[in-house]
């Protein structure tokens, strides 16, 4: 097997350990005295990691060389979708049992909540449109679609930010590490010219 | 001048093609130990919580004897288990999240332990805490707590009338307010040595607020002295404001004639404010407060105001504009 499969199939399971935790500790009765806050900052803190962590592949590829870890990209990113459904869906059904005209007025109200939804939508259409038949279709299109995981990096952390009372030590460090992945993009794109739109397309998305 | 020079490199330095080889293997290796370190990352504070389940200090507090029931105590109401009063805390001395204060405030040691008074008032001075709460009968004191962040909990406390406490040192007409702080104790309470909050932890009522009935000093919960991180070994209750009021291990109280800078609104002035008090019409700036989840139950209640204790608190604000009260 290719050391790149190996390492796709690690990951899969690996990132699905917290929403194991999160069934195990809600089996054993461990999800605090107040489960629903509790669910919502476990699935909400794991879908912000992934997006940084899927943000971090094209870093590590271009310093690394090691062009395959490319193929993981997609599945890290549908991972920060997932967990982003799970925090959805949390506040969706637990938090507000379908109360549809509280959760109109947050969502118009509670800059917070706008900009969780905003992030939730974009992850969405990112993940709808992840399948190899939608690269093909839209092409360059495509390209500059997913360009909107940059868009959902910022607002993701705007709401991250919003959302508690103070800056928490979980918030620095996605923090950190979203402005090393978005920086090196600035980086990389001010240090290496591009010549021309043909050699643009080549390259790719970053 | 112009030096012509050979390279610097020789043959022998060029990289021999096995070693460049086996960068290839390096990056695997090094993505692999990434892997590991994350699956450590993971599993780590799991390990960690099963350790501080072990600690001493946040357990079981001793028995509290001849302890009265109050007439004052919020009937109808169901209790809040013992466990949760004491696992879902926010005392930011210990850390920003819930489960901190349970697993981190072993540290402190509240004994011996001194409450000074100090201010407008004829007597002054540092007391330790059997002296500070002998003269007062212990009463229970069942209230239901709000806290800002729209989760609520009835709490059995045990405390003494904080009415009959501020008496007792004969306050002069020039104190207006009443100004408590936290032990300031960064060893015991390592969110000190942060720069979460500015510390110490500081909170303050008005006068006539501070001689309302209901507030009280409580030193114990469930007949039971307070653990740790409830606020051990004495701390305020004031349960129609939001539970941010309720400042925890107090180690200084002060007649003051100017209203305190309490820790929030210095914090944040736009969403707290000094008086705090439940409003189910006044939104935080973020969230809304016009309900809230009781702790234990799945949907949420509405919010009363003055967290339900308006009969015997709405007259102190009469004529106050309810925004300046949050």
């Amino acid at each position: 097997m290719k050391r790149i499969v190996l390492l796709k199939r690690v990951i899969f399971a690996a990132a699905l350990i917290p929403a194991a935790v999160l069934i195990y500790d809600a089996v054993q009765g461990d999800l605090t005295a107040n489960p629903i806050e509790f669910i919502t900052h476990t699935t909400g803190d794991w879908a912000i990691r992934f997006l940084v962590i899927t943000l971090a592949v094209t870093p590590i590829r271009r310093i690394t060389g090691w062009n395959p870890i490319i193929q993981l990209r997609r599945m890290l990113g549908l991972f920060s979708f997932f967990y982003a459904t799970l925090h959805f869906l949390t506040w969706f059904v637990l938090d507000w049992f379908f109360d549809f005209r509280q959760m109109a007025e947050d969502i118009a109200m509670r800059p917070f909540i706008t900009l969780g939804m905003a992030t939730f939508l974009m992850l969405l259409a990112l993940a709808l449109t992840s399948t190899q038949k939608s690269i093909r279709r839209l092409g360059r299109k495509w390209t500059q679609l997913h360009r909107l995981i940059y868009v959902a990096m910022v607002t993701a952390l705007l709401h991250f930010w919003l959302a508690r009372k103070t800056v928490v030590p979980q918030f620095q460090v996605v923090l950190v590490a979203a402005v090393l992945v978005l920086g090196f993009r600035v980086w990389w794109v001010t240090r290496t010219k591009v010549p021309s739109r043909a050699s643009a397309v080549t390259r790719g998305h970053a | 001048m112009f030096i012509r020079r050979a390279p610097d490199l020789k043959f022998s330095d060029i990289t021999p093609k096995s070693l460049y080889l086996r960068r290839r293997q390096f990056l695997q290796t090094a993505a692999g130990a990434a892997i590991g370190a994350a699956a450590a990352a993971v599993v780590s504070p799991f390990a960690a919580r099963v350790a501080a389940q072990q600690r001493q200090g946040t357990g079981h507090g001793a028995k509290l004897s001849n302890v009265k029931k109050s007439p004052l105590s919020t009937t109808g109401e169901k209790l809040t288990p013992w466990d949760d009063i004491t696992s879902y805390n926010n005392f930011y001395e210990y850390g920003p999240y819930k489960e901190d204060p349970k697993e981190q405030a072993w540290r402190l040691k509240p004994r011996p332990w001194t409450i000074t008074v100090e201010g407008y008032a004829a007597k002054k001075g540092t007391f330790g805490f059997d002296e500070f709460i002998k003269p007062y009968p212990l009463e229970e004191r069942v209230y239901r707590m709000r806290c800002v962040e729209a989760w609520s909990m009835v709490i059995p406390w045990v405390g003494i009338p904080l009415k009959d406490v501020i008496a007792a040192y004969q306050p002069t007409s020039q104190a207006k307010y009443v100004e408590f702080v936290t032990a300031f104790n960064p060893a015991q309470m390592p969110g000190e040595t942060t720069r979460m909050l500015p510390w110490p932890y500081v909170e303050g009522l008005r006068m006539d607020e501070a001689m309302n009935p209901l507030a009280i000093l409580a030193v114990g919960l469930y007949e039971e002295e307070l653990p740790n991180q409830d606020g051990a070994p004495i701390r305020l209750v004031v349960p129609w404001k939001y539970g941010f009021k309720g400042i925890k291990s107090i180690a200084k109280i002060r007649f003051v004639d100017y209203q305190p800078k309490n820790t929030w609104q210095v914090m944040a002035s736009n969403e707290y404010g000094f008086f705090a008090n439940v409003n189910p019409n006044v939104d935080h700036p973020r969230w809304s407060q016009a309900s809230e989840r009781r702790i234990g139950e799945f949907f949420r209640r509405k919010t009363l105001p003055f967290n339900g204790y308006a009969d015997q608190v709405a007259s102190m604000y009469a004529g106050m504009d309810p925004k300046k009260l949050y």
